[in-house]
């Protein structure tokens, strides 16, 4: 036991895994593997082989702490046995009371962004000002500049958090546009018989 | 549906022949109160204990049509790209439009879904971590150039001039004098030749005495070019005569 013990604290491999666990633990937001190659001043292979090694280490069923790749880097999370007990202590508010128009909004921002108020608009066919204003307040979109031209209406996107909270590798994540709506077709069917109808 | 029956303040009559009147042009589609026509279809519903799901679907069809036609008619920028659209490619732009709307409602479904799925994920949220930050090092500075520079600060500033203030306007009274004189010796004379040497407020006053002068027609005023020098002349009294006629 005192053998292997002392094998464990002479790998190198194993003394930068301890240091990337201590970066992801003082760490508030994922960090990407060239992020921890450079606090940890190592070579960004070998901190993906110990990133490896630590998946083993907190993994679910095997330790109260996950480590997950997420957001475009790794995180810690709590593991999902021990959610009844931080939903004891914690409150989620930034998931709380997101509403059905809100989900939308945040759907075209997250496929079709950076785009402005005025295009969520278009596309939902109301106004989206409160929605907007609602996902930016919670942190899960935020500014991305201003449509050209002077008095631009101001563009939205993702923030890394929308991609934390849902769970998201990346935005690449998400389903693509063309798997969804699939009834698209009998839409268009139907419009067009009531077109005829109308220029008949 | 289409013989549902309107009573709007443009138009009253079954829908069907509302349509067929705004198709022809004969109906401004700005004056139809669409919400009442809409109003209208709810209360009809209202009144029955089915829904007819086909009768519904169509309606909103033509009535969102009406409703963009109304309001591309209320921003006429944008009227000549509805023109130029035939019935089938405005079904075409429709449902290209409700398709997208469509992806992205199911996006959002699957969003909620993915959200209720991840409800026992528990992370930590906090602010971002302070990265360290570069130590500022300020180039080395002369204390005497500071000191020039203080000085400089502390000059007192150049005192205001208030002198415009005491400017007093002359009666435009005493202008209308002087001019009536002038004009009972000579017939004509030029504005500048009389006004030179005065104050710049003296001259806008002897202005205002010569519009004076014109507007009771007095005088007439003539000028070749702009900035040319004013010529002011005499009306004789057959002119005055006309003058006062006409404008009576």
């Amino acid at each position: 036991m005192d053998s292997t013990l002392r094998l464990i604290a002479t790998n190198p491999l194993d003394q930068l895994a301890r240091t990337i666990e201590a970066l992801l633990i003082v760490a508030s937001a994922p960090l990407s593997v060239a992020e921890l190659a450079e606090a940890a001043e190592d070579d960004p292979e070998r901190v993906e082989t110990a990133l490896g090694l630590l998946r083993e280490r907190f993994g679910e069923r095997r330790s109260g702490i996950v480590l997950e790749q997420v957001a475009g880097g790794y995180a810690f999370r709590a593991s999902r046995e021990a959610s009844g007990a931080c939903a004891r202590l914690f409150e989620r508010p930034i998931e709380r009371g997101l509403s059905h128009a809100a989900l939308e909004t945040l759907a075209v921002v997250a496929y079709l962004g950076p785009c402005s108020r005025p295009e969520v608009a278009r596309i939902r066919g109301v106004a989206a000002d409160s929605a907007v204003a609602s996902l930016v307040e919670r942190g899960l979109i935020s500014e991305a500049g201003r449509e050209s031209g002077p008095g631009g209406a101001v563009r939205y996107r993702t923030t890394p958090l929308f991609e934390r909270v849902f769970g998201l590798e990346s935005l690449a994540a998400l389903p693509r546009l063309d798997d969804l709506g699939a009834d698209g077709e009998q839409i268009r069917e139907r419009l067009l018989e009531v077109a005829s109808a109308r220029a008949s | 549906m289409r013989e549902l029956d309107l009573d709007l303040d443009a138009f009253e009559g079954p829908f069907d022949l509302l349509l067929t009147l705004l198709l022809r042009e004969e109906l401004e589609p700005i004056e139809i109160d669409i919400a009442a026509i809409v109003l209208a279809f709810v209360e009809r519903l209202a009144e029955r204990e089915e829904i007819d799901l086909e009768a519904c679907g169509e309606f909103l069809v033509l009535v969102s049509a009406l409703l963009e036609l109304k309001a591309r008619l209320l921003f006429p920028d944008e009227a000549a790209e509805l023109d130029a659209l035939e019935p089938e490619e405005a079904a075409e732009e429709l449902a290209r439009r409700l398709g997208e709307y469509r992806r992205m409602k199911e996006a959002a479904v699957w969003l909620a879904e993915r959200l209720a799925g991840e409800r026992d994920r528990w992370f930590r949220l906090g602010p971002a971590p302070l990265a360290p930050q570069p130590e500022r090092r300020l180039a080395p500075q002369d204390s005497n150039a500071l000191a020039v520079a203080l000085r400089a600060l502390a000059v007192p500033p150049p005192a205001v001039s208030l002198s415009h203030m005491a400017l007093r306007f002359p009666p435009v009274s005493q202008f209308l004098d002087r001019f009536r004189t002038l004009l009972s010796r000579r017939r004509r004379f030029d504005f500048e030749s009389e006004v030179i040497g005065l104050y710049r407020v003296e001259q806008a006053v002897a202005f205002l005495a010569l519009l004076e002068l014109r507007k009771s027609g007095e005088i007439a005023l003539s000028q070749a070019a702009p900035f040319a020098p004013i010529r002011i002349a005499r009306v004789d009294d057959e002119r005055i005569t006309t003058w006062t006629a006409r404008s009576a």
